[in-house]
Formats: structure tokens, C-alpha cells, sequence
């Protein structure tokens, strides 16, 4: 530096040295500051639409009248959802009836880690509708579970505990219902198996599902 | 020399000679780990780029005050900040893109090529010439991000362009799709150090031509 070497010995250099980095860090927690107090209510309302955006192909074919993103309650772990991470519930109603509840899962034995899973389900326990939120299954071969690579995670639409029968909740190499692409069985046996777990769930605590208090503060799943 | 020369000469170098990924082998970390398409390279590209000039210009700005002994907190601080600042603004503005790119925008902190031109360049230079500095560089490094990414979507995907709406707004696009499906071993993470040793051996390839044909040439005139 054009300062040369200075005297590291020098106590007034280095209460020097030590005003300036702490000035700096002020200048630059005020640009901080500054930046995030002028994006923050952008990025809320992006946050917002995002929500709302990914919530949508969940509740596919329902008709509801009530704010879904801000119907949020969390479930505690341990419960008997897939995962052991709390679960956030979103609630959809029509003129004041249960319409269909939207569960964020995590189905935790995906290929290379958890698989972050939205899983709507109708009032009368048909499913609405299954989207991969978050995944890190390998591309090109667990990737098809997500709706931007193919189709597969639509067939989950319409089905529920009846159709097919809780024995048949597996993929086809596993005997069941439902199919696989080439390749990959462990990642679509994760969801499957995550989506089933949610309908048990759901069947078992419809009431509470729908009559828990929401807490007020609606909480993104990102 | 003229501004635009030492601008051009500046970005000459950047691109091709000391190209701070080609050549200096800096900041591998989101270059290699972002580039599975053209779209993700550019966007992490225009985050770098920005980051750099604007922590070139603060270094070069505050440089009289940036001791010795202090300096590296100093550029930490600086950076660190610009970085938070660029990662909130493509949140805001661009939040699909800040989205898919993820974690690694605050990764761009870890980027050694910015706190290398910290170092080297804007340290000891007035403030215009680190500008420039810090636009070659960034330049350099987001046309290497792209051509990398570019080239990993072709060869694993088949496409290109897919996902420019993640910059630009509006319906999800497919890109160009040239082929259906690729050699998937290019997007994956094997894939991304094959790439960037092919783009390196290249331009050594061509360098050397190049020399050789020079001296041929030289060698002819004075034979």
C-alpha cells in the first residue's frame, strides 16, 4: 500500500487503524441499510406472489373464497407427517366450509436428500393436487418428479386412501399403482410414499386440520 | 493513450490473455457449480460484474485510508456489503432468477477473483481506471460464465437459452430446443470440470497456434 510498512508497534496507529475499519463498518452497514429498507417491501410482495403462485397448482379444480396464503399454521414435530421437521398447513374454505387443506411436507428419503413436497388434499380426502417445491434429485434421472421436467407428478391428481387402495400406494416395480420413469425408483418411491403418509394423516386429524386457530403470521415454506 | 484505448485494450486482456477464470483459475467455485445453462451463467455473470466494479471502486476510493495491516478486513467489509446489496436487489427485481440462482449469489463473497482485483488493481489505482478495471474483468469472467454455460446446456440438455425468462419476465420459456435430451454428464458436476478443462485446453490450443504462426511469419520475412 502507498502508506508503506507502517509501525505495527505504534499504539496510535493501530487505534488508528481501528477507528477507520469501524468507520468503514458503519458506512457499510448504513449501504446495507439503506439497500434493504428500499427492497424490503418489494421482496415481500414477491415473496407473497411467489407463495400464492406455488400454492395454486395444489388446489387445482377447487373452488374457495377464502385467503389461502395467509391460512397458515404450523404442526409441530413429532407428528405422524412425512419428515421430522415441522409442517406447514394451509387452509383453503368456501363461504366459510373446508374446502381442501395443503400440507408442505418433506419426503426424507429422496435420492440425495430431502425432497420438499406440496401436497393439497380435497375436504373428502381425494388428493388435489402434488408439486416438488425443493429437490436435489439427480438431473436427468430423479429430476422428473418436478412439474418443469415432466408430467409424472400429475397423476397424483384425483387419487386418494380409496382409489387406489392403501395397499396399492407404490410404484409399479413395488407392484403398486402408480408409475416410475426409467432409471430412478428410489426418488418417486420417496414421494409416493410421502404422499400417502399425508392422506393417512389428513384422515385421521380432518377436525383439527381445519379448526386449529391460525396463529395469525403467515410464514413462507422457502 | 486514449481512454478508449486503454478500455479496449483493458477488456482485450480481460476476455482473452488474463482472463480471471480461463487463465488465473479464480473463482471456480460459482463457475463451476452455476453453469448448467447459458441463463444461470449470465445472471451470476451480471451479479459478479456488478460486484466487482462497484467493490473496485470503493477500494480505489477509500485506498488512502485502507493501511496495510487492515486491508483484508477492509475488503472483506466491502465486498461482504456490495454483495448483500446485489443479492436484495435481484431479490427484489428479479426474484426468479435471484431464486434459482440461490445460495449462490452470497457466494459471490468467496469469489477470490474480486478480492484479487481488490488487491492487485484497485488498490494502488485511481478511481476511472479500476472502473474500467473492474467492468474488463467482470466482463471477462461473465463472457466465460456464459460460454461455459452455453455450452454444458447444448451438449447435456440440447438447448439454448432455455429459462430466459427467468431474466427478462414473462411465461416460462423453452429455449431453442436443437435436440431432445443430451449427454447428461455435461450439466452434472463431473461435467462442469471437463467443460472448463476443454474451454482452457482450447485457448491454449489456439494461443499456440497463434504464436506459431507468427513465427513463421517472422521467420519468413527475414529468411
Amino acid at each position: 500500500m502507498n502508506s508503506g510498512a507502517a509501525n505495527t508497534h505504534d499504539a496510535p496507529a493501530i487505534w488508528k487503524s481501528g477507528l477507520i475499519l469501524a468507520v468503514m463498518a458503519a458506512v457499510c452497514t448504513g449501504l446495507v441499510a439503506v439497500t434493504y429498507h428500499q427492497t424490503a417491501p418489494r421482496i415481500a410482495a414477491n415473496e407473497r406472489a411467489y407463495l400464492e403462485q406455488s400454492l395454486q397448482p395444489a388446489l387445482a379444480g377447487i373452488s374457495y373464497d377464502s385467503n389461502v396464503a395467509d391460512s397458515a399454521f404450523t404442526i409441530p414435530d413429532p407428528h405422524e407427517l412425512p419428515g421430522n421437521e415441522p409442517v406447514t398447513v394451509y387452509r383453503a374454505f368456501q363461504s366459510g366450509e373446508p374446502v381442501a387443506a395443503l400440507f408442505v411436507v418433506t419426503a426424507p428419503d429422496g435420492f440425495s436428500g430431502p425432497i420438499r413436497l406440496l401436497v393439497g388434499v380435497a375436504a373428502d380426502g381425494t388428493v388435489s393436487g402434488v408439486r416438488v417445491l425443493q429437490h436435489k434429485e439427480t438431473p436427468g434421472l430423479g429430476e422428473f418428479i418436478d412439474q418443469s421436467r415432466s408430467d409424472w407428478i400429475l397423476q397424483f391428481a384425483g387419487t386418494s386412501l380409496r382409489d387406489p387402495a392403501p395397499a396399492m400406494w407404490a410404484i409399479r416395480r413395488d407392484a403398486g399403482a402408480f408409475d416410475q420413469l426409467t432409471g430412478a425408483s428410489v426418488t418417486p418411491r420417496a414421494v409416493v410414499k410421502a404422499v400417502k403418509e399425508t392422506l393417512l394423516y389428513f384422515e385421521a386429524n380432518r377436525d383439527s386440520v381445519f379448526s386449529t386457530e391460525n396463529p395469525g403470521t403467515s410464514d413462507t415454506h422457502e | 493513450m486514449s481512454e478508449a484505448e486503454t478500455m479496449a485494450g483493458k477488456l482485450k486482456s480481460a476476455v482473452w490473455d488474463d482472463n480471471p477464470g480461463l487463465v488465473q483459475l479464480l473463482g471456480l467455485c460459482p463457475l463451476l457449480a452455476v453453469t448448467t445453462s447459458f441463463v444461470n451463467g449470465l445472471g451470476l455473470g451480471i451479479a459478479t460484474l456488478l460486484v466487482l466494479t462497484a467493490s473496485n471502486f470503493l477500494v480505489s476510493a477509500t485506498r488512502r485510508w485502507i493501511k496495510d495491516e487492515i486491508r483484508i478486513p477492509m475488503y472483506v467489509l466491502i465486498i461482504a456489503s456490495l454483495v448483500t446489496c446485489i443479492e436484495l436487489i435481484f431479490l427484489a427485481w428479479f426474484p426468479s432468477l435471484g431464486r434459482s440462482l440461490g445460495i449462490f449469489i452470497p457466494l459471490i463473497v468467496t469469489n477470490c477473483a474480486i478480492v484479487a482485483r481488490a488487491e492487485i488493481f484497485a488498490s494502488r489505482n485511481p478511481v476511472g481506471a479500476s472502473v474500467i478495471d473492474g467492468l474488463a474483468m467482470g466482463a471477462g469472467f461473465m463472457l466465460l460464465l456464459c460460454a461455459i454455460g452455453a455450452f454444458r446446456e447444448l451438449v447435456g440438455q440440447g438447448s439454448i437459452l432455455a429459462g430466459l425468462d427467468l431474466l427478462i419476465g414473462g411465461d416460462r420459456l423453452p429455449g431453442l430446443v436443437l435436440v431432445d435430451g443430451g449427454f447428461l454428464l455435461a450439466i452434472l458436476p463431473p461435467g462442469a470440470f471437463i467443460s472448463l478443462a476443454l474451454f482452457v485446453a482450447g485457448k491454449n490450443a489456439l494461443d499456440q497456434r497463434r504464436k506459431k504462426a507468427s513465427r513463421g511469419q517472422s521467420i519468413r520475412r527475414f529468411g
